[in-house]
């Protein structure tokens, strides 16, 4: 459980970073910023980068900052800043319900909310909760920047949609500014902090005539990627809360989950459903609180 | 691979050590600097053995490269000691209420303890057991040490209110 051997640099500017990537040739380069999903891979030798860019010293990648209809998060911004800051639990509820449940106090004071989209682990809470908030993300190289929608991002299990000598600068999670929003969150796990079976997030947000005017809804853990339920959340739209269980078997079309040691496929099937039920109604719930 | 110069600081002391990049800070802790009170178990960030504190907050320092620590302070559980050498409050508490039986993961709950005891001076049950939640215990079914923190964090509440 020792990683490969690998060259080492502590870069000091997004400039640098965006060169050394530019530069790679035929090696493979990793950013390093918080390591709680790459170290082990690279101890497992899942992963065996020619060389780290340690990001941890550039200072602008990190932080939050209110931008009035979004939140900006430099991609090197840690979980457990997130988990500390009221702009987080006033603007974005539904994040900061998310972040209690990733891993643990010591993987949180390192692991950044950048390196757990980027790696896109299917179970991972930050990913899931990003996607239901319709998040956008501004990638970098040395021609300039982008910004990209995160729905799309995740391809598969562990592979997203970011180019070798792209680097995640930051991400931008749009805020609902309406009086009646509430959210939703549960996973099912063998321990808490410990990787989703199952995880669903929710925010809805109710119209004057107490109808819902609009929902995300998104499932984690259930697929090789966060699945976002376009369908359900169309459905749910112009719904009153009386009638959201009968849209329920919507869950059901798109989640086709995959049998491992944890859980069965049938079971992941029922959760999701169940879970997704929870999230909706205690997202209703909140938007009467 | 080359191996880096760098220079930690572990508990107070800056320590000249020459490490390759792939070594992980618990493996230079035990075997450069010869500092085995930190334990290595998984090796991949699961039984939290090897947690020490990185500027004051506890982190794995199996998921950390030696060479990412420099610049940073570095506490371990042998920084938990008093400076005399004997145990700290919190120690004496483990071994009062029997919050230890192999000892294996006792380095790590020491250090992710004492971390939640620098941040909140009154915490519930829960509190501890969530601190502690990423710390793997076989023997002691992690009541004893509930009660350990808790009997440490009575006795310095009643201590500041006393001196």
């Amino acid at each position: 459980m020792k990683a490969a051997a690998f060259d080492y640099v502590r870069a000091s500017s997004v400039d640098e970073i965006c060169r050394l990537l530019a530069d790679a040739g035929d090696e493979e380069r990793k950013i390093i910023a918080g390591g709680q999903t790459l170290v082990p891979l690279m101890a497992m030798r899942m992963a065996r980068p020619d060389m780290l860019i340690d990001i941890n010293d550039v200072t602008e990648l990190a932080g939050i900052h209110d931008r009035g209809d979004y939140i900006s998060f430099g991609a090197g911004t840690r979980q457990r800043a997130l988990e500390r800051s009221d702009v987080v639990s006033d603007r974005l509820p539904l994040l900061a319900k998310a972040v209690r449940n990733v891993g643990h106090i010591q993987t949180r004071n390192r692991g950044t909310i950048g390196g757990s989209i980027v790696h896109g682990d299917p179970s991972a809470e930050i990913p899931l909760a990003a996607l239901a908030l319709e998040a956008k993300m501004v990638l970098r190289d040395l021609s300039g920047e982008t910004e990209i929608p995160i729905d799309g991002f995740f391809e598969a299990a562990m592979i997203t949609n970011i180019g070798p000598e792209q680097l995640m600068t930051e991400i931008r999670i749009p805020v609902w500014q309406g009086a009646r929003v509430g959210t939703g969150f549960h996973e099912t796990s063998s321990r808490q902090g410990d990787f989703a079976i199952v995880a669903a997030a929710a925010q809805v947000e109710l119209g004057e005539d107490g109808k819902i005017l609009r929902a995300v809804v998104s499932v984690g853990g259930a697929a090789p990627s966060p699945v976002k339920l376009h369908a359900l959340e169309a459905a749910l739209a112009g719904v009153s809360p009386d009638d959201v269980d009968a849209l329920m078997t919507l869950v059901d079309e798109v989640i086709n989950p995959d049998t491992d040691v944890h859980a069965t496929a049938a079971y992941r099937q029922r959760v999701s459903r169940g879970l997704v039920s929870r999230a909706i109604a205690d997202a209703i719930e909140e938007t009467r609180t | 691979m080359t191996a880096v110069e760098i220079t930690l600081n572990v508990n107070g002391h800056d320590r000249p050590v020459s490490v390759p990049p792939r070594m992980t800070l618990v493996d230079c802790l035990r075997d450069m600097l010869r500092m085995t009170g930190t334990h290595v178990g998984c090796e991949h960030g699961i039984c939290g053995a090897c947690s020490v504190m990185l500027d004051g907050e506890p982190i794995r320092s199996c998921l950390m490269f030696a060479v990412q620590a420099e610049g940073h302070k570095i506490t371990t559980v042998e920084g938990l000691l008093q400076s005399d050498g004997s145990l700290s409050d919190l120690q004496d508490s483990f071994w009062e209420c029997h919050a230890l039986q192999c000892g294996y993961c006792t380095p790590g709950m020491l250090v992710a303890s004492e971390s939640l005891l620098n941040e909140n001076p009154d915490p519930t049950a829960d509190d501890i057991r969530e601190a502690i939640s990423g710390n793997l215990c076989r023997c002691t079914g992690y009541q004893q040490i509930v009660e350990a923190v808790q009997m440490t964090a009575k006795r310095r509440r009643e201590g500041a209110s006393n001196g």
